[in-house]
């Protein structure tokens, strides 16, 4: 595929959009699925049919619009309009409503923060495209960053422009990702492997799934770019079994992607080959570490091994890697369409771009947001999240997931960027953050991402098999009151060992749940003491 | 010396192991007697654990709520209070009931071993915990002599350095199950 | 083999020494009877660093690292022993201790187990965790071995010589975290494995008296590892 027949395609397709005067969008994410959304879908096109308007308007499913709390979410465009908690019942008052007045008792105000303090990039196409048609991908922009990165630049070229955005890894870490890039292309070797890492596994996280299942073309896109900037040939997506939508839709993006000549032998007519196949993950959370990962998508059982060497060294088959997770390649396409420069123009001087958090707990706008970095926690969730529901008042925000920590309310004015969220004793992590209000206890909380810990621990390493297995028996102490001042130093000499002496990150993270609160929300372990303990001397 | 060191010794749940090897100490006990008085032990006649003692020797695991009570008691009336071999330091042999819990032990010992007379004693015996512990998970210990038994030539080091003040290393000398 | 290796010269514990290409710390500490503490790292099969005792602080930062799985940097300071590291050790050996039911009185292994020496050496004189008390099976299928998995401290050396000095690879872990469990075949019992040449090599590997020879008693299962050298030499020879 050269570059005009990419603008060749976008033209048609485009033209064929222009046909209909309305175009009915049903979100088909995994959220408004569950409530039924593909009824919805069918329904509209059942009444389109009846009503013999085939040839105006046009039902598509597409991916996430954001405001899960919202769902199922239908939008009509070019309007703009937007509809929460639909249902097939509600269809034929929606088909009355077009071209004339919006249908109220649906109708979401697109006017509030949560949509217009939003910055999209990686999620600029969800909702608005049909995630398993190339065509309304490439119509929108789509692969015009394999074009020309394969005709114009020069590997050495796309590294730069990498280098040049200031991108960060978003899979938690914060890597630089121009650098990751740099060395993997610098690493001896003929053979080189690339890894999408869609193995996303914390609690209320699910930013990657919706990526994947919104607009998957996007990661196979940056994948490509990637493979051809580090020389490698071949790529997995290594994805949980359990997000069979965004699977399906995987499968059905890198048919089509090889088809159009965009994957496969000869890529864009140039010499460049790149295949990418999909590996399932089962479900265990330390595959997530890249080590873990490699290991299960050579067929292993998924434990991690020490760094180094690292996989840019010696990675699948002892060959260099190249690991990104899902967000970091949806940034891609942009940055070279678009320019590292471009790119670069937000964040902060660090933190650099946009990133997406999936905002859950106690708040009233659960969902999926893509914000710039530099933005305040404050803006987070009383703008966009719209605050705290019933009433109740913030407690801590918890961001990083499992590895991560909660930050207080008192630190709202933070800003979220990798150093402030580590300075706070939490971390970007992969995107989860959940608002917890003040009826809630910081012991509980610490002790149920204890119990994850726990339970996802591979038991390759003595202190996180069983390290984790007893801290979180020493917070069941504490949730009983049998706690003394002696398990309360056990506790924090524990969490050190456990921090300090672990293999993989998911040992080395797994106490920062329980060290973050001991630091904001000490009294409340202090509280949960047995009487006796509660006053009086501390222990040599 | 004005004083000798009160010394007292009990074992709980245990075996008398550790005991029989504190007597294995031999004529050296001789020269123990000039320095210590033995205040309270299976050996000696008292009934009443005293007050006032200098170094207590507690054999043995804690496996009843009459162990529980001993403990404490001691614990209140010891200087220094040892844990005196493996099921003292770590519940060692009484623990092996852990795994199965305390009801299920008297019912396996009791009932389905015993083909006459089956039935779980309860008058006149203490009742048994959940789970045997080690000394420490109650009270606290200055001091632990693991081994099973303690050599009595580790038992006459340790109370030779303890009666001359001195914390004794028992790195070379003791472990557990030796 | 590079007719002319790089040398990479480094201390630890301020003595200089020097290792080829690709030695790891720990192999040039053993050279030079340099001792570091480890329960799951033999010679003759790969490390893997999963027991954390042999971590090492390389001077001037704060991080520990695998001794055994780090290859040595020239003019790397490596103090193998501190206050901290010290402190982190016999926590470990705790937490094993605590992990399953490792009743040294009445194991076969007394006096000849590494867990057991290596608490004495590191001064470990009791537990201050909780012990779990887990309840294991032993599986007894096996004529000639026998494993309890009570007194397992899931090192993999069984694991590791199965597969890559008998190449048979009957062994393996299951399940994760706490519950992990080391298998033969498809976690069918021993003596019915299809794989397993009853070589015992796993048995004599075992660091404790998780996997012994049947009619040991007490104190009775010696292990001997004699033959790990030299097979590994013969294997060696045959490159």
């Amino acid at each position: 595929m050269t570059n005009d027949e990419l603008l060749a395609l976008t033209e048609q397709e485009r033209a064929e959009e222009e046909k209909y005067s309305h175009r009915i969008h049903i979100c088909t994410g995994t959220g408004c699925v569950s409530s039924h959304s593909e009824k919805i879908l069918e329904t509209f096109q059942a009444e389109i049919k009846a009503r013999g308007l085939e040839e105006k308007v046009k039902a598509r499913q597409v991916g996430c619009m954001g405001l899960c709390a919202a769902g199922p979410i239908v939008s009509i465009q070019p309007d703009g309009l937007l509809y929460r908690e639909m249902t097939p019942e509600l269809v034929p008052a929606i088909m009355d409503s077009l071209g004339g007045e919006p249908f109220k008792d649906q109708l979401i105000d697109t006017n509030i923060p949560f949509f217009y303090r939003q910055e999209k990039n990686t999620l600029e196409n969800a909702g608005l495209i049909d995630p398993e048609r190339i065509e309304e991908y490439i119509a929108v922009g789509g692969y015009a960053a394999v074009v020309k990165a394969l005709s114009e630049m020069t590997p050495a070229e796309v590294i730069q422009e990498v280098h040049t955005s200031g991108m960060r890894g978003r899979g938690g870490a914060g890597f630089k990702t121009g650098l990751k890039w740099s060395l993997v292309a610098k690493a001896a070797g003929d053979q080189k492997y690339l890894i999408c890492n869609a193995d996303e596994g914390d609690p209320g996280a699910f930013m990657d799934r919706s990526i994947l299942e919104s607009d998957p073309h996007r990661v196979l896109e940056g994948m490509v770019v990637a493979a051809y900037a580090v020389g490698a040939s071949q790529g997995y997506i290594y994805v949980r079994a359990e997000y069979p939508l965004a699977i399906k839709r995987l499968k059905i993006a890198i048919k089509q992607a090889e088809k159009l000549g965009l994957l496969g032998q000869n890529i864009c007519n140039t010499p460049f080959n790149f295949k990418i196949d999909l590996r399932l993950g089962a479900g265990a959370f330390v595959c997530g570490e890249e080590t873990a990962l490699m290991s299960s998508v050579s067929g292993n059982r998924g434990t991690p091994n020490p760094r180094p060497p690292f996989p840019a060294q010696s990675g699948i088959n002892n060959c260099p890697t190249l690991i990104n997770n899902v967000e970091t390649f949806a940034n891609i396409p942009g940055i070279i369409t678009d320019g590292g420069k471009w790119f670069a123009r937000i964040g902060t001087e660090t933190s650099k771009g946009t990133k997406v958090f999936a905002l859950t707990g106690k708040i009233k706008n659960t969902g999926l947001i893509e914000v710039p970095m530099g933005i305040t926690l404050r803006e987070i969730i009383y703008d966009i999240g719209g605050g705290i529901p019933d009433g109740h008042n913030l407690k801590a925000v918890q961001t990083g997931g499992p590895s991560g920590g909660c930050i207080p309310a008192e630190y709202l004015d933070a800003t979220v960027d990798y150093e402030s969220l580590k300075q706070l004793g939490s971390m970007m992590g992969s995107g989860g953050m959940i608002v917890i209000d003040d009826t809630s206890n910081m012991v509980d909380m610490a002790r149920f991402f204890m119990k994850f810990s726990m339970e996802e621990s591979c038991g390759k390493c003595i202190p996180c098999r069983v390290g984790t297995t007893m801290l979180y028996n020493l917070l069941g102490k504490f949730q009983a009151g049998q706690a003394t001042r002696w398990d309360l130093k056990r506790l924090e000499e524990l969490c050190d060992l456990v921090k300090n002496t672990s293999l993989c990150g998911l040992g080395q993270a797994a106490p920062n749940p329980i060290i973050s609160t001991l630091r904001f929300f000490r009294q409340e372990y202090l509280d949960k003491l047995i009487d006796s303990e509660k006053t009086g001397e501390t222990v040599e | 010396m004005t004083e000798k060191i009160r010394l007292a010794t009990i074992w709980l749940d245990g075996c008398s192991g550790c005991h029989m090897s504190f007597l294995d100490i031999d004529q050296r006990m001789l020269e123990l007697a000039e320095k210590v008085e033995i205040v309270y032990s299976p050996l000696v006649d008292a009934k009443e654990f005293p007050e006032n003692v200098d170094i207590t020797l507690v054999e043995g695991a804690l496996g009843t709520d009459e162990d529980i009570q001993k403990i404490k008691k001691i614990r209140e009336n010891t200087r220094l209070l040892v844990a005196f071999g493996d099921c003292a330091v770590t519940a060692n042999i009484p623990s092996m009931r852990n795994p199965f819990g305390a009801d299920a032990t008297l019912k396996k010992v009791y009932l389905e071993h015993e083909s006459l007379n089956q039935q779980i004693p309860s008058e006149g015996v203490p009742a048994l915990l959940p789970q045997a512990l080690p000394l420490h998970q109650m009270v606290k210990v200055d001091l632990f002599v693991p081994g099973c038994p303690p050599s009595a030539d580790t038992i006459f080091y340790t109370l030779s350095e303890l009666i001359e003040g001195r914390v004794p290393d028992l790195t070379t000398l003791s472990r557990f199950g030796a | 083999m590079n007719s002319n290796p790089v040398v990479r010269s480094f201390t630890i514990d301020g003595i200089q020494v020097s290792a080829a290409e690709g030695e790891t710390i720990l192999e040039v500490a053993r050279q030079n009877d340099i001792e570091i503490p480890t329960l799951c790292n033999l010679e003759g099969i790969s490390s893997t660093g999963q027991c954390r005792l042999c971590m090492v602080e390389v001077k001037g930062t704060n991080r520990l690292i695998p001794s055994c799985a780090t290859v040595a940097e020239e003019g790397m300071e490596i103090v193998t022993s501190n206050e901290r590291i010290d402190k982190y050790r016999r926590m470990i050996v705790e937490l094993l201790f605590a992990e399953r039911n490792h009743i040294c009185a009445v194991c076969v292994a007394n006096g000849h187990c590494d867990l057991q020496a290596m608490a004495q050496k590191l001064g470990v004189t009791h537990i201050e965790f909780d012990y779990l008390h887990p309840s294991f099976q032993v599986d007894a299928s096996h004529p000639k071995y026998e494993v309890d998995h009570n007194r397992c401290i899931l090192c993999g050396r069984c694991v590791r010589v199965c597969d890559e000095i008998e190449g048979a690879h009957t062994r393996d872990f299951r399940n994760r975290g706490i519950n992990t469990l080391v298998i033969t075949d498809f976690a069918t019992p021993w003596g019915e494995s299809q794989t397993c040449t009853s070589c015992g090599k796993c048995v004599h590997v075992c660091p404790t008296g998780a996997l012994a020879e049947k009619g040991k008693s007490v104190a009775e299962m010696q292990k001997r590892r004699q033959f790990l050298p030299y097979l590994v030499m013969r294997r060696e020879g045959a490159k």
